[in-house]
């Protein structure tokens, strides 16, 4: 087997084995890379000497029997959202063109500690604003199942790269589905994790209440030793939750009798792809088969989480983002009169089209005059729609549907419209509003030979249910 | 398109925002966040008179430590990242 196609669990059991070495292991991501790249885009930075430079310590460490795991040896591609120390971080845009960070994410030290090897940063949309990573300043990322198509996104990099064998696996960050959507386009395997759960410190961050890190994997298996890796509470992030049931891979058994799933009929209506509606229902049919109770629901507001979506999260990032201001890091214009005109033309001059919409719009509904009638009338809404999770969870174990209304769409055909671009996330961004965990995992593929994918969401704290259905799932459709 | 943005509400979103908007742009600003606010008030379908804001869907309390520094003296790292500096201090342009 190519090392390319192995999965990390794979990859570090070989090398524990002495069958290869991190180093062979990483010479032959990085030679793929070096074939690939220019087709996908998938890298901002690759970083082969500081990869093979890691590899070689690591290798010293597994071979003295300090490291073990399984992530010990294995190659990873970082969004690149997170701060790397020593290593350029641009969050896909103009305005950090030049921004090379003084510490690293704590949930990027985690996997160090786990023994992983850096490869280098993921295109993404710029600052996580998009669906298909079109927005970055670095040039769009494209599908590898079909270049003509985008990747998803805003984790749009890390998805393709996994899919094009360019890494082992990936990390990304979600804030409205952007792990899962682009999990589901690429055909691998996504997951956002509770609210909380992995430390956000060292994120670039976009929309604070919303954001999570998660992984994107070759299978259901990753998923879990690589989220196990990531949680920890960290003093430094204080939404971070101090867990004692993160060890994931527990749960990587073949069991899902009695398991209450529902399907909203909300997520099967007006708007979804009719391969993708069957082969999501044909999904449901594996489960039920394996023991599962399946029933058909109605969870209600499902119209209302992206308005609500979008006027908190560009509430937030419009503060978030207050602090490009040219002059502590990033890109500074050349041409100004005085301080604050500086300040203006550097962001205006540094931020792309999609992040200059949300943080206009975010500033306004912030904005004397209008905050109750729009930021307050959100949070409210929020309130309701994690009420109507709280009855869902009541009777059901795992809310089941499609991850987005079709598969990837073809480049240059969804930026034309914002608004239509939003709707595509209308199953996954009700998810971050009520802080859940949800996993996008692979179900079969269009008439186009792109992939479709299936969502699972759980309660708070439950993602070890998900894992359960995910694998149980992935065993019985191979 | 039920919100119309005036230019002067353009104008005082450029402020906030700190962005500076080509007319173009302005334009452009003005009818994306109409459109975008004709759909943000669908919203206002939803009684919510008697619901409490949920900022987070946790029961978060702010979080407190010791005072202590914790951190080394980074400043060299720190300044390496600014356009312009000069005896250990970030440079802007003259405020006065």
């Amino acid at each position: 087997m190519n090392i390319t196609d192995m999965t990390a669990v794979q990859l570090s059991a070989a090398i524990k084995e002495g069958k290869t070495t991190a180093v062979e292991a990483v010479e032959a991501v990085l030679a793929r890379i070096e074939e690939e790249d220019k087709k996908y885009n998938c890298y901002v930075t690759v970083d082969r000497e500081g990869a093979v430079a890691q590899a070689k310590k690591v290798q010293a460490q597994i071979e003295a029997g300090t490291l073990q795991g399984p992530l010990a040896g294995v190659p990873v591609a970082l969004k690149d959202n997170l701060c790397t120390e020593g290593l350029l971080t641009t969050c896909s845009s103009k305005i950090l063109y030049n921004f090379v960070p003084t510490y690293t994410a704590e949930a990027v030290k985690n996997l160090t500690r786990a023994g992983a090897v850096i490869l280098g940063k993921t295109n993404m949309d710029e600052f996580a604003m998009g669906s298909t990573t079109e927005t970055s300043a670095y040039g769009p990322t494209r599908n590898p199942r079909n270049p003509e198509h985008v990747p998803g996104g805003s984790s749009g990099g890390s998805a393709a790269a996994v899919a094009a064998g360019e890494c082992i696996y990936a990390i990304g960050s979600d804030t409205g589905g952007s792990i899962r959507q682009p999990a589901s386009y690429c055909g691998v395997v996504g997951m956002k994790p509770t609210y909380g759960t992995v430390s956000r410190y060292g994120l670039i961050a976009y929309g604070s209440s919303l954001d999570q890190i998660g992984p994107l994997t070759k299978d259901v298996t990753d998923c879990a030793a690589v989220l196990e890796a990531l949680s920890s509470h960290d003093e430094r992030d204080s939404t971070s939750i101090a867990r004692d049931d993160t060890d994931f891979t527990s749960a990587l058994t073949e069991d899902v009798e009695g398991l209450r799933i529902g399907i909203p009929n909300d997520y099967l209506g007006e708007g979804l792809d009719a391969e993708v509606k069957e082969a999501v229902l044909r999904a449901a049919e594996v489960l039920e088969k394996k023991g599962a109770l399946v029933e058909r629901f109605d969870l209600s507001l499902v119209d209302y989480a992206i308005p609500a979506y979008y006027t908190i999260a560009a509430a937030e990032a419009s503060s978030n983002l207050e602090r490009f201001d040219g002059i502590k890091y990033g890109y500074r214009a050349k041409e100004y009169a005085g301080l604050h005109n500086m300040y203006k033309k550097s962001r205006s001059e540094g931020f792309g089209e999609e992040v200059k919409r949300r943080i206009m719009l975010g500033s306004f509904v912030l904005s004397s005059g209008y905050y109750d009638a729009y930021y307050l009338k959100a949070l409210k809404v929020k309130a309701l729609i994690k009420k109507a999770f709280d009855e869902a969870f009541a009777k059901y174990d795992i809310i089941l549907g499609p991850v987005a209304p079709t598969t990837a769409p073809k480049l240059g055909e969804s930026l034309t419209d914002p608004i239509q671009m939003y709707l595509g996330d209308i199953y996954t961004i009700a998810v971050n509003l009520a802080g859940l965990p949800g996993i996008s995992i692979p179900c079969g593929q269009d008439g186009k030979g792109l992939p479709i994918g299936l969502q699972m969401i759980g309660d708070c704290f439950q993602e070890k249910k998900l894992i359960r259905a995910a694998y149980t799932y992935e065993q019985g459709a191979v | 398109m039920a919100n119309i943005i005036s230019d002067e509400t353009i104008e005082y979103v450029g402020i906030l925002a700190k962005l500076e908007l080509s007319e173009e742009e302005k334009e452009q600003a003005k009818s994306d966040m109409g459109r975008m606010l004709d759909y943000i008030d669908k919203l206002g379908e939803l009684d919510t008179a008697d619901v409490e804001p949920m900022s987070h869907v946790f029961p978060v309390q702010n979080v407190f430590r010791e005072d202590v520094v914790t951190n080394g003296d980074e400043r060299e790292q720190l300044l390496s990242n600014a356009i312009q500096e000069k005896d250990g201090m970030f440079v802007v342009p003259r405020t006065f």
